[in-house]
């Protein structure tokens, strides 16, 4: 990041160096130094250490084996482990699940509260509500709720007479992942709505009339102006929230914490595990290296997308 | 509001939207009321059979108790908690709002070499997931010795924020006309003036809702707090809600009532700008 600096001054000089500091041309450089510094230190050089971590064996318990290199054992070790790979699986199918879901129920909401004209305002602050709630607080919410034996769910089933005994919610390893699933698009879904009905609200009504006029019906109308129109929208919504995805580890972390006997184990509850509870702090790293690229390919896959949307759009630049 | 003057609801399908909204928001609020109503009932009602749905014997114990003002229980330093949570929260975030607002700007205003790499840079940076980031800043945290400070935290939500302010305050400043500044420029300001005087007042919805966001992660974030915190120096208050659970017992009545407090915060807060939010998240991507 900081090559950029240098090779636009190019200061075979201190003088030179210090001359570009003080040219007009340095001040976006000097206005971002915070922001680089910052990121650099938080974010870059613990990236660098954890890449190197994450080719030594490095444990907690023995300090002097941060410098203990042995190449990709790590990652030959996580590329063998069937326990890697399952929580890898479970990972992906989560994200994909849930993002998905997000979406269709996101639009589905956005759709049916555009339709309403009277407390429109209400019913968006109560949309928001989830997104103030801290993930932690959404896994104690269903882990209390889901709970099987003094849960709202399984209390509410029980008084309308509807099972006799208790469903496990959080017990058995099916229904754990879907519950996780279940508190995740509650939490998530919001996110989506609210983006998308900001895209209705902006929707120009001249194309939806002229179409109506020529004799659409309403579904083409919506599959062939109002989705076009929506994407970019859908797109921001996917970046900001693949950005973020990893906070619903705080949310597992709390409900299963990888249970019951490793059902609902995905890459950050297992990294946690290794690193933290059996000191293993290489291994540890080296998912943790695997679960940052699977972050940034969502993220990019969907910000590649929203850049060519914006241009499609004629947004600026 | 957009209204559609062609399509005519027949009464059916309007009263089927309505089904739909009301069971969506049911879905919405009624797990947080729930848990809010727990916070006010006495534990023997929560594990009661058959259940109690309406609180019988409202009581304040549960926020007495995290206090340290019942005489039963010994009290957690919930207090304390707050504090750090709040201290972290806020300066974090004046300070992430005020680095990634000169970010946003640069990117909004010049053109420079490198600019799309950094920008793509910056976003990439907040990708990584906090757990990944918290094992290697724990390692590095524990040698500087900052580790179960508020400064180590601090510095970490900084880092956290900054990325995503510059994306905001990025397209919020690109939306004001630059001859404002520069019509200032010619009347006699400095740059400098130029910029708190005119385009700062107009992009504060913008900053607003970046603040706002910032606030909200610091406050609800636990992956890396519950690593890099240890004791009531720097716990913050999601870390102390994992207090409550024991190897098999969960203080059910005493979570609910910490929930309540952490929730408080963030929904003043965000009802008093909502507003604002929505227009950050909107205009700030896609234009």
């Amino acid at each position: 990041l900081t090559t950029a600096t240098e090779t636009l001054s190019r200061p075979t000089l201190g003088e030179g160096f210090a001359a570009f500091f003080r040219s007009p041309r340095a001040v976006p450089y000097l206005l971002l130094l915070p922001a680089i510094i910052v990121i650099l230190a938080v974010v870059l050089v613990p990236l660098v250490v954890s890449f190197w971590t994450s080719f030594t064996n490095y444990n907690l318990t023995k300090p002097d084996t941060l410098y203990n290199f042995i190449g990709l054992r790590n990652y030959q070790r996580l590329l063998g482990n069937e326990e890697f790979w399952w929580a890898f699986g479970r990972t992906f199918m989560f994200i994909t699940i849930s993002l998905n879901l997000e979406m269709v129920l996101g639009l589905g909401l956005a759709l049916l509260v555009n339709k309403i004209t009277f407390g429109q305002r209400t019913l968006r602050t109560i949309m928001m509500f989830p997104m103030m709630f801290s993930p932690i607080l959404v896994g104690f919410q269903f882990k209390y709720i889901f709970n099987d034996s003094i849960g709202l769910v399984n209390n509410a089933l029980f008084d309308l007479g509807i099972i006799s005994q208790p469903i496990p919610w959080l017990v058995d390893g099916t229904l754990a992942n879907f519950s996780i699933i279940f508190a995740e698009i509650w939490m998530s879904t919001s996110i989506f709505a609210i983006l998308l009905l900001a895209g209705l609200m902006a929707l120009p009504k001249e194309p939806i009339e002229a179409a109506k006029v020529d004799g659409c019906n309403p579904f083409q109308v919506f599959r062939h102006i109002t989705l076009p129109f929506l994407m970019p929208f859908v797109f921001i919504a996917m970046t900001i929230r693949s950005l973020d995805v990893a906070r619903a580890y705080d949310m597992i972390r709390i409900m299963t914490n990888g249970g019951p006997a490793g059902r609902t184990e995905l890459l950050w509850t297992l990294m946690t595990r290794t690193g933290y509870q059996n000191s293993q702090m290489g291994m540890a790293n080296a998912m943790g290296y695997v679960s940052i690229i699977l972050s940034i390919v969502f993220t990019f896959y969907f910000y590649r997308k929203l850049t060519a949307a914006r241009t499609f759009m004629g947004g600026a630049q | 509001m957009s209204q559609n003057h062609l399509t005519i609801e027949k009464p059916w399908q309007r009263w089927l939207i309505r089904f739909g909204i009301f069971i969506a928001m049911a879905i919405l609020t009624v797990p947080g009321l729930w848990v809010v109503l727990t916070a006010f009932r006495p534990n023997i009602e929560v594990l009661a059979r058959p259940a109690v749905w309406i609180p019988q014997n409202p009581t304040l114990d549960n926020f007495a108790r995290l206090f340290g003002l019942s005489p039963a229980q010994q009290g957690l330093p919930v207090a304390q908690y707050f504090i750090n949570s709040l201290v972290i929260s806020l300066t974090s975030t004046l300070v992430a709002v005020l680095i990634g607002m000169a970010g946003g700007y640069a990117f909004a205003r010049y053109r420079f070499r490198g600019k799309a790499t950094l920008f793509l840079g910056f976003m990439l940076s907040r990708t990584v997931p906090g757990v990944a980031l918290s094992l290697p800043l724990f390692i590095i945290w524990a040698r500087l010795g900052i580790i179960d400070t508020s400064f180590g935290l601090i510095l970490v939500y900084m880092a956290i924020n900054i990325p995503f302010t510059i994306w905001l305050t990025d397209g919020f400043f690109r939306q004001i006309p630059v001859d404002l500044s520069e019509a200032a420029q010619i009347d006699g300001c400095t740059p400098w003036q130029a910029f708190w005087k005119i385009e700062f007042p107009l992009a504060r919805s913008g900053l607003a809702s970046a603040a706002i966001f910032a606030f909200l992660t610091s406050w609800n974030e636990y992956a890396l707090a519950s690593q890099l915190t240890r004791t009531t120096a720097s716990k913050t208050m999601p870390v102390g809600l994992m207090d409550f659970t024991a190897q098999f017992t969960v203080d059910w009545t005493g979570m609910s009532a910490m929930a309540v407090l952490i929730i408080i915060p963030a929904l003043v807060l965000t009802f008093i700008v909502q507003k604002h939010l929505i227009a950050g998240l909107t205009f700030g991507g896609v234009k």
